[in-house]
Formats: C-alpha cells, structure tokens, sequence
C-alpha cells in the first residue's frame, strides 16, 4: 500500500517541495516589511555552494555536520542579502534592479559558480547528506507513515517554521509592526517604529531562509555541486509568495503543488508513462503563471492584497 | 548625516558617478580576487588585453556584443515605461527557432531572401511569445516579471525539446552519428548572414541591425505618438488612464516590440554565428539576462546601450577567451553584478545630496538642521 503512486508522489512532493517553502516564507517576510527581493536565485545557490563546501570540509558527526553546514549556507546567504537591503532600504535604489543585480552577482554565472570553481567542488559525492528518518519507528505506518514519519530533517524544520511564522505575524506585536511598515511606514513611523531596522531585518532573515533553502538542494536532492543546480526554484519561490496571498500556511500548500510536479516526471517516468520529459518539467512554470492569472484578478486581490508599499523605498523627508 | 533631493544634478556628476560607480565596482571585485587568490592587476590586464587589444579580440568582442545589444535594447525598450519584461531570454530563444525554421524551409532560395524571411521570423517569433505576458499583464493585471521569467524556462524547455527529445524538423537526423549525439540541422550556405570587414575589426550583420533597432528605438521614444503615450504610461500610470489613454493597446504594443528585438538577437545568433539551432549553446550564455544589465547600467538610453553592450562584450569575450586554470569561470558574473550594485548605488547621488549636519529638536519639538 505504501508503494501506491499516490502515496509515493505525495511523500516525494513534500520532499521536493521543502525547499520552496523555505525560500517563499523568507521572501515572504521580506515583502511584508515593503522589500521585494528578486535575488532569491542567487542568494539560494550562494547557500547551496557554500552548504557543500561545509559538509565536504568539516569533520563529524552527521547531524553536527548538517546542522552546521545548513547554518553556514543560510548565513553566507544572508551576507549577499545585505547587499540587496543597503540599496534598497538605506540608498533607494530601484528594487526590481537591484534585486536581479543581486542573482546575477550571486547566480549560476557569478559568485556561487566561482566559489564551486576555485574551491574545486564540482564531481564529488557528499560527505553528508540529509536523509530521511524513521520517526518513533511509524514509517510503516499505512499511507502516513512514508508521508508524515519518513521525512529528513529540514522537512520537519521546515513545518516549524510556517508555525513559528504564523505565530510571529499574527499573535506578537513585532509582527504586528512588521505588517504595518509593509502596509504603512509612514504610519508606522509616526507610532515610533523603525521602518529601516524592520526591513533591514526582515531582508536579512530573507536571506537566511533562501540559504537554508539552497542547502536542501546540495545536502538533500542532488547530493553535490553543480552550476545553477536550483535551476529557478528561487524564481518560483517569489511566485510562490504571491500565489500565496502573503500568507506562511499557503506557501506549504503552494510549495507541494509544485513538488507534486517536479516529482511527477521522476514517478511517472520511473513507470514508463510515455511523456516527453521536457513536458513535465514545463507544467511548475506554466502552472505558475496560470495561478498567477486566477490570483490577479479584482476579487482575489481585494480579499487579500500584497502589502500596499511594496517595492516602494520609504523616504522620511518625502513623506 | 542627512540625505536631500537635489533640485538638479551637476553636469560633471553625470560623468564623474558612473565613471566611480565603474571604478569601485573593479576595486570591489579585486577584493574577490585577491580573498580566492588571484592576482587581481594579472587577470584585469589579460581581461583587458583579449577584450580590446590582441588581433582579432574587437571581432570577437563584437561576436558576443550583438546577442546583448538586442536583448538590451528589449529590456530598455519594455523598462522605460516600468513594464518588466525580464522574459529576452526566452523570447531570444524562440526567436532562434523560428528564424532557424524559416532559414531551413527556405533553403534552396536566394541569400537575401532568406536573410529576410529569417528576420522576420526571429521578430515574430520573439514578439508572439512575448506578447502572452502582455497580454495577461493588460488583461488580468498579472506580474509580468514573474508570467515572462516562467516562460523562459519553458522556452528552454522548448529548445532542448526539439533537439533532444523529438525527431523535430530542427533536428539533424541524416547520419548515424548526428542520431546518436543530437544536434540541430546546418543552414544552407546562403543563410549566412553577410559581414563587414572594416580592417580593423569585422562587423557582423546583427550589429547592425542591432545599431540600426537603437536609432529607431531613440526615435520611437522621442517622436512618436506611441513613445509618448509609453513615456506617460511609465511615468504615471494614472495620469495615463485619466488622459484616457488605451492603456492595454500601449502594453502588448510594447511587449510585442521588446520581444521582437530579442527575437532578432536569436535570429542573429542563428544567421551570424551559430547556422544551426544550438539548444544547449544558447542555454548556456544568459543572452536575455545580460540584456537586463546593459540596460540598467544603459539607464535605459538606447545609445548608451549600444556603448554598454559592447564594453560588456569585450569582458565576456575575454571571460571565454581566459577560462581555465588562473582564471575561473563566475567571475564575469561577479563583476558585473559588482558594476550593477555600484552604479545603482551611485543613482543615489545623482538625486540626492549628501549633508553632515547635526539634527536637534528645538522647543516645539519640531527637527531642526543646523550645519555642523
């Protein structure tokens, strides 16, 4: 039973998906301070080389190794964010600009391919990689186990997160701050929050979040190092956050249904359905891009909006 | 420290601000350099030297100018009036298959004929595939960066489709080999696009094509109806829709147009260069990307992008040329992602000054600035 296609597509779904989840709830906070960051795809490779790098040159124990790898590709991501927040936030610069800047700097022919380069990272296996765990023993279990118990690490990370994140917006008062600088800073501002340290912050934790989502791919889909080997998940990580109204429990559903496609050419290939393979690696984009059209439309859009200042630099004098 | 709007800018920082932005943006990247090892003076005087300097490195820079100078102007065209049409490399893309179509279905035709058809099939191919964002941007008000990005992986999607997985009329499938290892169908020998020897350096077809679409491009914007109206549109939106503008027409209107200048650069890429559809060679350049850069650095003025498209040019050419041990590959990337940040950062100063003064708040409770 737990052979079935349908369990094994909504387990490797999830698989699949974790990485956007990371990569949209960061982008996510992001926007709702009022910076839309374009350079995920950057920020995510910067996490993904500088992750392996971590694993293939640290000693130890499995689970230190990842932890510490993970944590160094989300930091290292986070640098190149504070690229995209100085000019944004502190020189206005124009987002969309900047933000692509960000990805070419840091994307498949920039930073993260040079640092694979001359660290020589290309070809080689990982040391260590995520693997899924048995948890209290209930992968067994009919349908759920391989769905629910028999995941890795960062997919259960990835659920505390979406809680955390909903906890943070909804239920405290910095995220209660954060909603207002990204619907008003100017109101904001005159209740006496910082609008430039939320959304310095907010791009920052951004950047982390991108990294970690990197590091899915280079220590749990494809253990290695391969040029541009996110091919777009960072792109279809900022649809994601609109397709999901700006809000975390959305991007967990959003992230699945794009995991349920990429993995449906693995499944459906693995059993010999014929399909052009090109053509299942098509449907995420075309399927974004058709969500993007039902979301856009007036009624979606008047029941839940993007935050009223995104993209827009926030100047106290030109208030 | 206080930041105020300048009322104008200075003629000399119009000058000096780029000029600094591009020399940090090299000062910066040495840093780089310098932290993986290299000698940063070593590799910039190589980067230099095949960019401009040895025989035949005008040539070729101008090889890898022309995709980028097309695909430059389709972003400046589309990002003069704020619509963000980041999709050149999909519609470069499309645009090589349906000039490659076109050039092998009329292969037993004159040259300029074909040369011809296979403009216009670069440009219709490129605007059609440009104009779906377009038309979802007018019409259900969707993102068109997001709806334009999506569709250049389907583009390659496409590409690698026809060559890879499909006996597609693209694909050569004459001999055993071509069977095994798979790779687009040679044009005929009058498919070739002409080029211009001018003795120092050989100007291929698509450059000038590509000068000629920037000359008309600057006309657009500066003299016609349609410039106009995008110009208002770009501006302000509103303004545009109370002057009872027809606001979608000017959209699709100009995602068409932007499509079909990188459309042009697929077909150049097909007609000048490559005489077949490269599937992979084409995926693997980051022709539309580059494009956004020129623009940007460009500020969107057609004629500083055919200046820019061509400095750029010269540094990937000499990236290329010097790939390999003592000189990795990734590190144009960074330097131009470096320009970009700098120059974006140097905006700042052309808009704004820069004061040191001292804030304190007098009785009322009002700001004061006294200079300090």
């Amino acid at each position: 039973m737990n052979d079935s296609i349908v369990v094994v597509l909504v387990a490797s779904s999830i698989f699949y998906g974790t990485p956007l989840v990371f990569a949209a709830v960061g982008e996510l906070l992001a926007e709702r301070s009022g910076i839309l960051n374009l350079g995920v795809e950057g920020m995510m490779l910067i996490g993904a080389v500088t992750a392996f790098w971590s694993v293939q040159h640290i000693a130890g124990p499995d689970w230190l190794v990842l932890t510490l790898a993970t944590l160094i590709g989300g930091i290292a991501a986070l640098a190149t964010s504070l690229i995209h927040a100085v000019l944004s936030v502190s020189l206005r610069a124009n987002q969309i600009v900047s933000g692509l800047a960000l990805t070419i700097f840091a994307g498949a022919t920039g930073l993260s391919s040079y640092i694979g380069n001359v660290a020589g990272l290309g070809g080689q296996p990982a040391k260590h990689e995520f693997t899924a765990i048995d948890v209290f023993g209930l992968s067994g279990v009919p349908v759920l186990g391989p769905i629910l118990f028999h995941q890795n690490a960062l997919v259960y990370a990835s659920w505390a997160l979406v809680i955390l994140a909903l906890a943070y917006l909804y239920r405290t008062r910095t995220g209660l701050h954060l909603r207002a600088v990204g619907e008003s800073p100017q109101t904001a501002d005159v209740m006496g929050i910082a609008v430039a340290r939320y959304r310095y912050a907010h791009t920052l934790a951004g950047g982390l979040l991108a990294g970690v989502g990197g590091a899915y791919y280079s220590l749990a889909i494809t253990p290695n190092w391969i040029d541009g080997m996110t091919s777009g998940a960072g792109w279809i990580a900022i649809a994601l956050v609109i397709f999901a109204f700006w809000r975390p429990e959305l991007t967990l559903a959003g992230a699945y249904l794009f995991g349920l496609f990429s993995s449906l050419g693995f499944v459906l290939q693995a059993r010999q359905v014929p399909l052009p393979p090109e053509l299942l690696g098509a449907l995420p984009y075309l399927m974004t891009v058709a969500v993007l059209v039902v979301v856009s439309t007036g009624w979606a859009k008047q029941r839940l909006g993007a935050p009223a200042s995104l993209g827009v630099p926030y100047v106290r004098e030109e208030r | 420290m206080r930041i105020q709007r300048r009322l104008h800018t200075p003629r000399w920082l119009l000058v000096a601000v780029p000029a600094g932005s591009l020399l940090a943006a090299f000062i910066a990247t040495a840093v780089v350099l310098l932290v993986a090892g290299n000698d940063p003076i070593y590799v910039y005087a190589r980067l230099f030297e095949r960019a401009f300097i040895a025989p035949g490195a005008l040539t070729n820079t101008l090889i890898t100018a022309t995709p980028t100078l097309l695909t430059g102007l389709a972003a400046a065209a589309a990002f003069r009036m704020k619509l963000w049409n980041i999709g050149a490399e999909g519609q470069l893309y499309v645009g090589a298959i349906g000039a490659s179509g076109v050039g092998l279905a009329l292969g037993a035709q004159a040259g300029p004929v074909i040369i011809a058809a296979m403009i216009l099939g670069g440009v219709l191919a490129g605007a059609a595939w440009a104009i779906i964002p377009g038309l979802l941007k007018a019409y259900f008000n969707t993102n068109e960066i997001i709806t334009s990005l999506m569709l250049n992986y389907v583009a390659g999607l496409l590409l690698t489709y026809l060559i890879f997985g499909s006996h597609s009329f693209w694909r050569d499938l004459s001999s055993f080999s071509a069977r095994q290892f798979p790779q687009g169908k040679v044009l005929s020998d009058a498919a070739s696009w002409p080029t211009f020897d001018l003795g120092v350096l050989v100007l291929p077809f698509g450059f000038v094509l590509g000068l000629l679409a920037a000359l008309l491009l600057w006309l657009l914007y500066r003299s016609t109806i349609f410039g106009f109206q995008a110009r208002i549109l770009g501006d302000s939106p509103s303004a545009a829709r109370y002057a009872g503008l027809k606001t979608r027409r000017v959209v699709v209107a100009m995602m068409g147009l932007s499509g079909a200048l990188a459309g042009i650069g697929g077909a150049s890429e097909v007609g000048d260069f490559r005489h077949l559809l490269d599937a992979r060679g084409l995926q693997q350049v980051g022709l539309g990307y580059t494009g956004i850069v020129v623009a940007a650095l460009a500020r969107y003025n057609p004629f500083a992008v055919v200046l820019v498209a061509f400095l750029l040019g010269g540094l990937t050419n000499a990236g290329y040329s010097l790939q390999g041990p003592g000189f990795p590959s990734g590190l144009v990337g960074v330097l131009q992602g470096m320009i970009l940040f700098f120059a974006l950062g140097g905006e700042l100063l052309l808009h704004y000054r820069i004061s040191f003064t001292h804030l304190s708040l007098s009785p009322l409770g009002e700001r004061v600035s006294e200079r300090g």
